[in-house]
């Protein structure tokens, strides 16, 4: 049913078109975005998978790789 | 502040490492496997559940899905947690997506060789199995977001986005590919046809290369190489841009696997230009990787994970930089159906995969065993042989590929083909093909290293089955403005939002193609398969005759000096699936009707050695004594007409008696011809459907468009 209704659409040149203005639009969103971002917000993200036992209070025994850093 | 108490889960974590490196030697094994027979056909062992058809899906099913996945999933159980600062949602989700995984691929290892496939590539697996993927699919997903909603820590750290946006577009991509009419318990077919089915097929195909093979092992990058090299990734802020940019080209780029193709002059240009696009934010995030070591390059030199990880991360960069050029039409014009894109995808396989993975359980497996590692020599030596391996094996394929491509495409001076004789190519390039299984070889050695190293590590330690930890609650704060620290707080948002970002691509591709007739000309000429056809054509996909054989000539005057007429768009519209191919290890089959007698077909096929000494087809001789299973005609007829075929109403009650019929000329053929055969055989069915291919254009003009 639907598939009859668009079956008239016309001028597909449009959507390869239309794709890009849709990219360029979005990529020009997220740079501004990133002009735009807070620093020490960054910073924190940056040392998230590096925190150590006495900021996040693990307590880990034993763990080699931890202790000689 | 009242800090809290969980744990992590060491042991699913360990669980999914030993399934990595369990799934990790069979996929390479059956690699290395089928590498030979390319050059030692008798290596088949006339054995129809060793035949290269048949395993060759076994082999990139295992390493993408069962040992790629695996992978996948152990840096996931271990670094989602850690960084949510929370247990997983359920160890019992846990326990059933670790199970309901490798039952998965249990059920591919026989039914593949079994001949059960849909013959869609990296999508073989048949549609019970395919219900099965989906339900496991949602307990992960179920388990992540959980996780991600009961968390502490406020922000998500980007690692984790690239494992939801996987989550995500791997369930779309499945679901849409997947949609099919069951006809019995494990066959098939799916609803589009021809062109569109292609489409279909390399949409996910290419997208399940990004969503599978990349985008969670860029999570995994994101997280594992800070880690390894004990500093924070080198721009953040690039790693947003990274994100954002990468999953929202990916989607666009499917169609350059059609290039050339029946497919639509402007979709296949689409494809072109969001592949050279790609290129910025893939080398973004080799980039990112790569200066993530500034100032740590001596480490570098000592530590076997962080070698690892550089070659990782130089493949992603080299594979990735590859990719578009490979989708340029005048270099895929050389490099498409060659032994190029084959060392290509094993850049990126054995590079980037293989050694990221790598580099991520020698990191891990030590940690959460509370040792070190067994023997950081033999890590070094594995490191040393595998890197060997990777470089055997792609010089030896860019070689094999080139030297093919051009001599599909010289002329002599009369403007005839240099090399008419389509085998005279290939065995020029059997040296290659031997270099090829010597380099895979060297890299499997190197992964059995790595597990005994492994192993050993496992009994010098004691795994830390939950490992306790503590952290603040996370506190509700009052209403926060719209923007990206608001929107990956909430990891459901996020997950809509990555949806929305991908199905615009695919939407924009699909809509035009399959909503609007004028894109697929339909050609009066065109009739459906008879039932003894349709029955040869299940037989053909069966033993994955298509991993080998294209059947799309392309509008080349090389081509169609060799093969025929190049294929119209119109000629698939009842080709469900369709069965284009990818690869030319063997001539395009297209035009094969007609091209020679059925007598030919039936010596070929019990030894194609005695039509084409030389030949590296395996033989069928299965074929000349398996009676055909005609039980199923009737079904079949109806899920064909169910979805669009058009045979006439009531036509399945006498579809048998046609191919008897049809059956009974083909014998008659054979026999006069002094051969023995019989005409309940599977071969009829075969030469039948070989006999048809391409011929309905090539009887009567081609009417056009209506």
């Amino acid at each position: 049913m639907i598939k009859d209704l668009l079956q008239s659409v016309e001028g597909i040149t449009i959507y390869p078109i239309i794709s890009l203005i849709v990219f360029v639009l979005f990529f020009a969103l997220i740079i501004i975005w990133m002009f735009r971002v807070d620093k020490n917000y960054i910073k924190k993200m940056e040392n998230l998978p590096l925190e150590k036992e006495g900021e996040t209070n693990f307590n880990i025994t034993g763990d080699f790789y931890e202790k000689k850093v | 502040m009242q800090l809290e108490k969980f744990s992590y889960d060491n042991k699913i974590v360990r669980d999914f490492a030993i399934a990595t490196l369990v799934w990790g030697i069979v996929g390479m094994l059956v690699g290395v496997l089928i590498a030979s027979q390319l050059f030692a056909p008798e290596l088949n062992f006339n054995i129809p559940f060793l035949t290269f058809g048949r395993i060759r899906p076994l082999h990139t099913n295992a390493v993408i899905f069962a040992f790629v996945g695996n992978a996948i999933f152990t840096g996931i159980y271990y670094s989602l947690p850690r960084l949510s600062k929370a247990s997983m949602f359920s160890p019992t989700l846990s326990r059933i997506h670790f199970w309901g995984w490798q039952l998965i691929i249990v059920a591919a290892a026989i039914t593949l060789p079994l001949g059960l496939t849909s013959s869609k590539e990296y999508a073989e697996l048949e549609w019970p199995i395919d219900l099965a993927i989906t339900i496991v699919w949602v307990v992960f997903g179920i388990n992540m977001i959980g996780t991600l909603i009961k968390r502490r820590e406020k922000h998500i750290y980007v690692a984790i986005w690239f494992y939801i946006a996987t989550w995500v577009t791997v369930a779309v991509l499945h679901i849409v590919n997947s949609i099919e009419i069951p006809v019995t318990l494990f066959k098939s077919y799916p609803v589009y046809a021809g062109v569109q089915d292609a489409l279909v097929q390399w949409w996910y195909g290419h997208n399940a290369v990004a969503f599978f093979l990349t985008t969670p092992f860029l999570g995994l990058m994101y997280y594992y190489l800070p880690k390894a090299a004990n500093r924070p990734i080198y721009s953040y802020k690039l790693s947003i841009v990274h994100f954002w940019s990468l999953i929202f080209l990916y989607i666009w780029a499917g169609p350059h696997h059609l290039l050339y193709s029946a497919l639509p002059d402007w979709a296949q240009s689409l494809g072109t230009v969001f592949s050279i696009m790609l290129i910025a934010p893939s080398w973004g995030g080799m980039i990112n990787g790569l200066l993530t070591l500034r100032g740590a390059w001596d480490r570098v030199r000592k530590d076997p994970i962080l070698k690892f990880m550089v070659v990782a991360v130089t493949a992603y960069g080299m594979a990735t930089f590859e990719g578009p050029m490979l989708s340029l039409k005048n270099v895929n014009a050389i490099a498409h159906f060659t032994d190029w894109i084959i060392s290509h995808v094993h850049i990126g396989a054995l590079g980037w995969n293989g050694f990221l993975t790598a580099g991520m359980l020698y990191w891990l497996v030590p940690k959460i065993y509370k040792t070190e590692l067994f023997s950081k020599k033999m890590a070094n030596v594995h490191f040393w042989i595998g890197t060997l391996g990777i470089v055997f094996y792609a010089s030896a394929m860019y070689w094999s590929g080139v030297a093919q491509s051009l001599m599909w495409k010289q002329f002599n001076d009369m403007g005839m083909l240099q090399y008419p004789n389509f085998l005279e190519t290939t065995l020029q390039i059997i040296p290659m093909y031997m270099i090829r299984a010597f380099g895979g070889t060297l890299y499997l050695l190197g992964m059995c290293l790595m597990v005994y190293n492994l192993v050993k590590t496992m009994k010098v330690g004691t795994l830390a089955e939950y490992e306790e930890a503590e952290a603040a609650p996370l506190l509700k704060e009052g209403k926060e403005k719209i923007s990206h620290r608001w929107l990956e707080g909430k990891p459901i948002y996020f997950l809509v939002a990555s949806l929305i970002v991908i199905l615009i691509g695919g939407i924009v591709e699909f809509v035009p193609t399959f909503l609007i007739k004028s894109n697929i000309p339909t050609i009066a000429s065109v009739k459906p398969y008879t039932p003894l056809e349709l029955q040869g054509r299940d037989i053909y996909i069966r033993e994955g005759c298509n991993n080998c054989h294209s059947q799309l000539i392309r509008p080349f005057r090389s081509e169609t000096e060799r093969y025929g007429e190049y294929s119209k768009a119109g000629e698939y519209v009842y080709d469900h699936p369709f069965l284009w191919g990818s690869k030319r290890t063997g001539p395009d089959l297209h035009r094969e009707g007609g091209k020679y007698p059925n007598l030919w077909h039936y010596l070929h096929m019990e030894n194609p050695r005695s039509m084409s000494p030389g030949s590296i087809m395996p033989s069928y001789p299965w074929l000349l004594t398996n009676t055909l299973d005609i039980s199923a005609t009737p079904a079949k007829i109806n899920a064909m007409r169910s979805i669009g075929v058009p045979y006439p109403s009531g036509y399945e009650n006498e579809a048998n008696d046609h191919l008897t019929k049809q059956a009974g000329v083909i014998t008659l053929d054979l026999q006069k011809n002094g051969v023995p055969a019989e005409s309940d055989k599977e071969i009829i069915a075969l030469i039948a459907y070989l006999q048809r291919l391409g011929t309905d254009i090539k009887a009567k003009p081609i009417v056009g468009n209506k």
